[in-house]
């Protein structure tokens, strides 16, 4: 199970005087979903394209399923399949028939074809719309087109850039189950990138956190989280005050902050504690009005490894703007 | 990588043709313009002026067919070279390029494509011609009119892939109709005999590839024309099989962002 399907070397690429990626080295399990976690130019992207064998590495190099992306370009391509950061479908076809193309410049042959068409549109549901143009589905839906047409062809990785960005929270999560789905049933390894927290914290089995091109913590999302220690409970009781000097001799108990009824404090393990609080209070004959336990996010992480966050907010808008720009070129492209 | 992928290309050229037979009112458009060329240029030049040069027998709109013919190819194939920086925009030239399939194999896909729909658009052309009364010379004309279609075909849709891979966006498509197919269709003697042709002008005709084509289709059409169908080939297939060449080099070293 813990066969590394993909090793990167020492990965670099550099755009001019920028390092887009810098030294990137790590490995990839067979049949994990594998998360790439990292703020708007992080170096996500260029990452992926040079293992999809589409960008030269300025140095370094990796292996996809024992091949070399320098030298068996060819094989490392057969074994991948990609759904690309921006949409990539001949909205001008029809679903069926984008499949169609994919799987016959793949080669496989017309039985395959039809047998793998069926199967991957059943995975994403798109079964009844599969005969209508591409251009009458919505963002959602293109999406679960490209995710299929990354299947068709059996690939052992499947990697996806940005799955969900820009669409709702609806679709996002129909997205996120077939992921799931698809790593389970098809058994092929995932590597998705993201800036959102809580979808890498969701999917991946593991997530290499990535700022300025390089990874700057790499784990299971749980123990990245637990890694930086501490969850907070907050605890309301009857007499804070007499509470928090009881709790103060505990060294378990690593901070204590009270505010008017609560408590919150700093623990490790925080599901764990609860239960002793409890009945610590019990003991001493405090009455515990309500308790809440709140985990570090990905977002704490990625705070105390740089300092900063990840800026969602500020990320999306950006892509939107681009998005929006990529839009209104191609309907001046469009006559 | 297998140098060439025949199902690779038959693929990319399967889907030329499903967007071309479904994009009817670009088909149309794309027929109209030389139609009426062929009519009302025709037409009115042929009672405004009389051309000295025209052997006995051949009337002004005799002369034009073949160039008119010319004309249809050469928009229609460097239309359907330059359509990489459509698919480029639409993002689907990742999809292609990503997959194990060697690039001549792509090039070729989309010249095949090209020149299928480029020749039975000129071919069209041509019988519209005949319907309305312009004779050819017989059925081998017409043949080896079709190799002089394919030469011409093939070297512009070509030239269209070269300009896709340097060039990326719509403007760049805009310049490119405008600063080079149109001086190649004027200067390609479509319209005028060369004759008579100031000398610079006429030297701007000699080096345009164009000229040549529609000299070699006068020849098999209508029998007449300017140099010699053995220079009209030779220098058609020279110049067609550097285009593939040059094409297949330069879309080879495209990367796509
Ligand atoms: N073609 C390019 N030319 C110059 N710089 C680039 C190019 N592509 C990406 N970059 C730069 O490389 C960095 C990483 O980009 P990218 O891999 O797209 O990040 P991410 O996918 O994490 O948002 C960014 O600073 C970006 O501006
Ligand atoms: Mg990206």
């Amino acid at each position: 199970m813990n066969e590394h399907i993909i090793q990167i070397i020492e990965l670099t690429k550099k755009y001019g005087n920028i390092k887009a990626v810098d030294n990137v080295s790590l490995g990839i399990r067979r049949g994990e979903i594998f998360g790439l976690l990292g703020p708007n130019g992080a170096g996500k992207t260029t990452i992926i394209k040079m293992l999809a064998t589409l960008l030269k590495p300025t140095s370094g190099f990796a292996e996809v399923w024992h091949h070399n992306i320098l030298k068996e370009q060819d094989a490392v391509r057969r074994s991948i399949g990609i759904v690309f950061q921006d949409p990539s479908i001949d909205t001008e076809l029809t679903g069926r028939e984008n499949l169609d193309f994919h799987a016959r410049m793949y080669g496989l042959n017309k039985e395959k074809r039809e047998k793998r068409i069926a199967e991957v549109l059943d995975l994403v549901e798109l079964n009844d719309r599969a005969k209508a143009f591409v251009k009458f589905y919505s963002g959602g839906m293109q999406r679960r087109l490209e995710i299929a047409r990354g299947l068709m062809h059996y690939p052992k990785v499947l990697f996806l850039d940005e799955p969900t960005l820009g669409l709702d929270a609806q679709t996002r999560h129909r997205i996120w189950e077939y992921i799931k789905r698809l790593n389970k049933a098809q058994k092929v390894t995932v590597v998705l990138t993201t800036h959102y927290m809580e979808e890498a914290d969701y999917l991946c089995d593991r997530v290499a956190i990535i700022d300025n091109g390089k990874i700057i913590a790499l784990d299971k999302p749980n123990n990245l989280k637990n890694a930086i220690g501490e969850d907070i409970i907050s605890v309301q009781v009857s007499d804070g005050g007499k509470f928090s000097d009881i709790l103060t001799k505990i060294e378990y108990i690593k901070r204590i902050r009270l505010h008017d009824d609560f408590l919150f404090l700093s623990v490790e393990n925080g599901e764990i504690m609860i239960p002793r609080i409890l009945r610590l209070a019990h003991e001493e004959g405090i009455f515990v009005q309500s308790v809440s336990l709140r985990k570090p996010t990905l977002e704490d992480v990625f705070l105390t490894f740089t300092g900063r966050t990840i800026r969602e907010q500020e990320a999306s808008v950006k892509e939107q703007i681009r998005m929006k720009a990529k839009a209104s070129m191609r309907m001046g492209g469009k006559r | 990588m297998k140098s060439l992928d025949f199902t690779a290309i038959y693929t990319i050229w399967l889907r030329e043709m499903k967007r071309f037979f479904r994009a009817r009112s670009r088909l149309i458009g794309s027929l109209a313009m030389p139609l009426f060329f062929l009519l009302f240029l025709g037409m009115g030049f042929d009672a405004a002026f009389k051309f000295s040069d025209m052997p006995p027998g051949v009337n002004y709109i005799a002369f034009l067919a073949p160039g008119i013919i010319g004309m249809a190819l050469l928009f229609n194939s460097i239309t359907s070279g330059l359509s990489v920086i459509w698919d480029r925009q639409f993002g689907f030239l990742k999809e292609i390029m990503v997959a194990p399939v060697s690039r001549v194999s792509i090039v070729l896909g989309k010249t095949l494509g090209g020149v299928t729909t480029a020749l039975l658009q000129g071919i069209l052309i041509l019988l519209i011609a005949m319907g309305i009364g312009f004779k050819i010379t017989g059925l081998l004309g017409f043949l080896s009119a079709v190799i002089c279609m394919i030469l011409i075909a093939t070297s512009f849709v070509c030239l269209g892939l070269i300009f896709a891979s340097i060039i990326n966006d719509m403007q760049g498509f805009h310049l490119i109709m405008t600063l080079f197919t149109f001086p190649i269709f004027i200067l390609s003697s479509a319209l005028f005999p060369l004759e008579r042709l100031p000398l610079w002008l006429k030297y701007l005709s000699y080096i345009n590839p164009l000229t040549y084509g529609v000299d070699g289709l006068r020849y098999c059409l209508i029998g007449m024309g300017h140099f010699s169908l053995a220079l009209d080939l030779f220098v058609l297939v020279c110049f067609c099989i550097f285009m593939i060449g040059l094409s297949t080099y330069l879309f080879g070293s495209v990367e796509v962002d």
